[in-house]
């Protein structure tokens, strides 16, 4: 159900994965890639640092508690780890429920949640040198949401 | 024994990713080895004093000050921003 891995993913094969429940009727899944920009500078590479066991149990405890509010009946989450380059992707979240609405809501939910509670970090390299990536207003806000 | 880890910027701020402290060498409450770390200089004072600074123990992030065990392990580090 989790993944943390340095390797790409292949998001059409999670897709197939999340198929296989004949009681499921939408699948939603969402994909984060590594942008070329950010705060307005060129951003060449990202580093991206976690803290091993916990992160794995916070990933757990985001999809145990988005089971407990909708009736899922597929989760799958992977988040890559070490150095990245635009274009590649960083994240999956994809879910299979018997509706839509508790598909597009879970999987809006873990995203909310990844970004604020799992213990990851980002380091961005610039033509300016290499910085860690601060934490958004607009993301708590958005977790915040689901409280 | 008790684990202290540094991540991210932090790790990197106080050039340090792990204190080994032993029996004696820490003090008993959390909110009392924020102290006693902040003593190590100014970068340190900093991040142990910072409001966006986060504890785990034992992996669970707190907001609580709490007893410190043998065998704990605490970490600190910035806001989280994965995804």
């Amino acid at each position: 159900m989790i993944s943390i891995q340095a390797e790409d993913f292949n998001p059409g094969r999670e897709y197939e994965r999340l198929e296989g429940n004949k009681s499921s009727g939408a699948i939603v899944t969402f994909t984060g890639t590594v942008r070329d920009m950010n705060l307005g500078d060129q951003v060449g590479g990202l580093f991206l640092e976690h803290y091993p066991g916990m992160t794995e149990n916070a990933l757990q405890a985001i999809i145990d508690e988005a089971m407990a509010r909708w009736e899922l009946q597929s989760v799958r989450v992977i988040h890559r780890i070490g150095q990245m380059y635009p274009g590649d992707r960083i994240v999956f979240v994809g879910v299979a429920s018997a509706h839509r609405k508790e598909a597009f809501a879970a999987c809006e939910f873990m995203m909310d949640y990844l970004k604020t509670r799992a213990p990851f970090w980002k380091k961005e390299t610039t033509p300016d040198g290499d910085r860690w990536v601060d934490e958004r207003e607009s993301d708590q806000e958005a977790a915040d949401r689901w409280l | 024994m008790i684990k202290v880890l540094f991540f991210a910027s932090f790790r990197e701020k106080l050039n340090c990713e792990q204190l080994i402290l032993e029996e004696g060498e820490y003090a008993s409450l959390l909110s009392a080895l924020k102290s006693q770390l902040a003593e190590k200089g100014e970068d340190w004072r900093e991040v142990m004093m910072s409001d966006r600074t986060l504890v785990a123990i034992n992996q669970n992030m707190t907001r609580q000050d709490v007893a410190l065990q043998p065998g704990d392990e605490i970490a600190f580090f910035p806001p989280v921003t994965g995804g």
